[in-house]
């Protein structure tokens, strides 16, 4: 029911790092690679990225079914550049109509697009090869986030799968009640806010009995917590969060020596 | 182990008028094991969450004084367990291990010693999956073995058990009683809140009756308290052990077809089923959890597309809107005609008072004002909510919540009603008292659909039931209750003779499936006999959801 299972085998050598490790490791890609618009360091970035995806266990085909929506947005943002940028230096390629396909043109699209994929992919690759509730346990254990809040977005996150249904309730109810909006984009506002707030009104007491659940066996009591499951911090969680910080600096690299580095600001 | 102590016990919620327990005065011994009772509204809820030490200070005034061996229960949670009766919304973690594991590591229990006492928890309630069982995988009997677990796991002295079988079907609720019987030691004080007293007494040594308004009526063995107070808490609403309610024969034969559904079904969740309904007469759905059965009241209720096949709906129905498929239809001549009514009354509620909920659809069907105020004030008075026009619909009880959801649907005054396990979680007034109005409607000419596990309500109204199972469709008469279809044994009676040797599972099925639609009368129980007995073994291999 939870919407984002892991699809990787569980003890691939990358898959198996601490989930914290692994979304440090990631976080450190995606911002290094948010600080340039060059085509190239996000292109050698995503060669590395794809060359470890094996180490997390996912096939690639798995990975593309998970990953289309990114492509399809990064092949949006290559269109919408190449048609309508305003910029048009360099060399002329080809010419149909008013759209002037220039070198410019295409390195900058190409950058931007690309920098959407290297950004985005350490992320999906991190949360389709972590469990909720492994990630959980290692921000309570190993960066000691509190447990009232790390735990109670996970049980909330339970729930979640349950607000999709009961959507569709409360909307064939409204119809059976003899509600119904037509072609009126108004009424089908309002109706839509109504539904909404019946929504919004059957989540607090789903959420107050859950809370109320999670008291009655001692949650948030006050009294020291033990975990069942122990999430480590070992060396080779380090040397991952290293290991994606040199690619991050190398990809870097690469685009300064062949002197395509464009800062994003100055 | 634990002792509980009440002496002039009474909560009132902060905000709150009326007191919600009050003037209780009870000692428990270690080891007993209660029944609590009252009729809706009695306060037994609150007296659990007061035991269970959930009702904090400043959310309501006390009186008198609540004690778990000698200490204030906000002090002693440690020694008390609670099971509440939503599945849903006790469940904490994804994996069923880990669930249990909660209350552990809120307790501080070493990790090492965590494992093993989830083992044993789960082996205590019978829990037939391994650790890493996702639990919303679990069926809800599952759901509330595994929370019977993760509260057994702490080892209270004092466990609570408030409707945990309220929200099951009959299967489920065995499953959780027999984890009960066998898990709970005889060192734990157990209190138990239960309707159906019948399946409940096996679980319990003595019987606590709690009056409407405060105090304690009844307090005792079970014989002794149901022989001198059965008869006061059968009118109460309590479901007392004795002979179930005299069925309601409908007066006449069934009248004009309403409804026609061809091969209709929504896969993966309702398989192609042929059935058709009339006037002046109830039809039963029945079937396991997951045959769709919910699924065929949308459908039928024209709420959802069919997937498959069709629904048609004849002139004597829908008037002009007969050629047209009724999910087609505008909901305001949708619910002139046909009249849903949900498993949960409050998904249909949308407006902020009784009166303008019973008004909402004779409005919206275009009815002068003049006629709604008439139409509404008599279905006030029928249904016994006139003291409540102005209430906010969102805080009725649940029997009264019942009602308000069956005027709404007849407010518009459809020819055809169908309803989705209308007497679940109901207390024996409210049953009765649906059971008479469907009786009177059916008598009237109306034609009723109803998704039911509730065998004593199948035995009381329906005048025909039909079968989801697995991947087939059983259509039966019923004669006089017993015969072609037996509710209390969960299964038609023509289907346990004869060999399943039929290998042709799919189109079997819909052979069948149109065999068994009955003829005018409705009496096909011979025929659907033998042929079901052909599709009881191919069933199970046809369907895999």
């Amino acid at each position: 029911m939870i919407p984002y299972q892991p699809i990787a085998a569980p003890d691939a050598p990358l898959a198996r790092r601490n989930p914290v490790a692994k979304v440090a490791a990631a976080l450190v890609v995606s911002v290094a690679l948010i600080a340039t618009v060059d085509p190239v360091a996000p292109a050698v970035a995503i060669g590395f990225e794809l060359a470890v995806v094996p180490l997390f266990g996912i096939r690639y085909s798995a990975l593309a079914r998970r990953a289309w929506p990114l492509l399809l947005s990064a092949l949006g943002i290559l269109c919408t550049l190449v048609l309508f940028a305003a910029e048009r230096t360099g060399s002329l390629l080809w010419q149909a109509g008013p759209v002037a396909v220039t070198t410019g043109v295409l390195g900058t699209a190409l950058g931007m697009a690309l920098r959407v994929i290297a950004v985005a992919l350490p992320g999906v690759l991190v949360f389709a090869t972590t469990d909720p509730t492994d990630l959980t346990d290692a921000l309570v254990q190993n960066v000691k986030a509190p447990p009232r809040f790390a735990i109670g977005a996970l049980a909330a996150f339970r729930l979640v799968p349950l607000l999709a249904l009961e959507w569709r309730m409360l909307s064939l109810a409204r119809r059976a009640r003899g509600i119904d909006a037509g072609r009126n984009p108004l009424t089908r506002l309002r109706l839509f806010g109504s539904t909404a707030f019946a929504l919004l009104v059957g989540a607090i007491r789903r959420g107050t009995r859950l809370a109320t659940a999670m008291d009655a066996r001692g949650f948030d009591s006050g009294s020291p917590r033990t975990s069942a499951r122990r999430q480590r911090f070992t060396a080779a969680d380090a040397a991952l969060v290293a290991g994606a910080a040199a690619l991050a600096g190398g990809a870097l690299a690469v685009s300064v020596a062949l002197g395509t580095f464009r800062p994003l600001v100055g | 182990m634990s002792e509980v102590r009440l002496r002039g016990f009474g909560w009132r919620h902060a905000g709150r008028r009326a007191w919600a327990v009050r003037d209780v005065d009870l000692r428990i011994g270690h080891g007993e094991r209660i029944l609590l009772l009252g009729a809706s509204g009695a306060g037994k809820s609150t007296l659990l969450a007061a035991l269970a030490g959930l009702l904090a200070e400043d959310s309501g005034e006390q009186e008198g004084t609540v004690e778990i061996d000698g200490l204030d229960p906000r002090k002693a949670r440690e020694r008390v367990g609670i099971v509440f009766q939503d599945p849903e919304t006790q469940l904490v973690m994804a994996r069923a291990g880990d669930d249990v594991a909660f209350g552990l590591e809120n307790r501080g229990v070493p990790a090492e010693e965590i494992w093993r006492r989830v083992t044993e928890a789960l082996h205590r309630v019978g829990f037939p999956y391994g650790l890493d069982r996702s639990t919303a995988a679990l069926s809800g009997g599952e759901q509330q073995r595994l929370a019977l677990a993760g509260v057994l796991a702490l080892r209270p002295g004092l466990l609570l058990l408030d409707e945990p079988t309220a929200n099951l079907d009959p299967a489920g609720a065995t499953l959780v009683r027999d984890a009960v019987r066998s898990a709970v030691d005889d060192d734990t004080t157990l209190i138990l809140v239960e309707h159906r007293v019948s399946e409940a007494l096996p679980l319990v040594d003595r019987v606590v009756v709690l009056e409407p308004g405060g105090g304690v009526r009844a307090d005792g063995a079970p014989a002794e308290v149901f022989a001198r107070h059965g008869a006061a808490l059968a009118a109460a609403g309590v479901w007392v052990p004795g002979p179930p309610p005299a069925p309601r024969r409908a007066t006449a034969g069934p009248g004009d077809l309403l409804l026609a559904a061809d091969r209709l079904g929504l896969p993966p969740r309702l398989e192609s089923t042929d059935l058709r309904v009339r006037a002046g007469e109830t039809l039963a759905v029945l079937g396991p959890n997951g045959a769709g059965k919910s699924t065929l009241a949308l459908l039928l209720g024209g709420l959802l597309r069919p997937g498959t096949g069709r629904l048609s709906a004849t002139e004597a129905l829908a008037g002009r809107h007969a050629g047209i498929a009724p999910y087609r239809w505008r909901a305001p001549v949708l619910a002139g005609r046909i009249g849903s009514v949900f498993q949960d009354p409050e998904h249909q509620f949308v407006q902020t008072t009784v009166f303008d909920e019973l008004a909402l659809g004779p409005r919206r069907t275009g009815q002068p004002e003049a006629l709604v105020r008439s139409v509404v004030d008599e279905l006030l008075v029928r249904l016994r909510l006139d003291s409540l026009a102005a209430a906010n619909p969102y805080t009725l009880s649940g029997g009264q919540a019942r009602r308000l959801s069956v005027a709404t649907a007849l407010a518009t005054a459809p020819r055809l009603l169908v309803l989705d396990e209308p007497t679940f979680g109901q207390d024996r007034r409210t049953w009765l008292e649906l059971v008479d109005l469907l009786a009177g409607l059916r008598d009237g000419g109306h034609g009723i659909v109803t998704v039911t596990h509730d065998a004593d309500f199948v035995t009381a109204l329906a005048d025909r039931t039909i079968r989801l199972g697995a991947g087939d469709v059983h259509e039966a008469a019923k004669p006089g209750g017993h015969g072609a279809a037996e509710p209390g044994s969960g299964r038609p009676a023509g289907r346990a003779g004869g060999a399943a040797t039929d290998p042709a599972g799919g189109a079997a099925t819909e052979r069948v499936g149109g065999a068994a639609t009955g003829p005018a009368s409705g009496a096909v129980a011979g025929r659907a006999g033998g042929a079901a007995a052909g599709r009881a073994g191919t069933g199970s291999a046809g369907r895999t959801g």
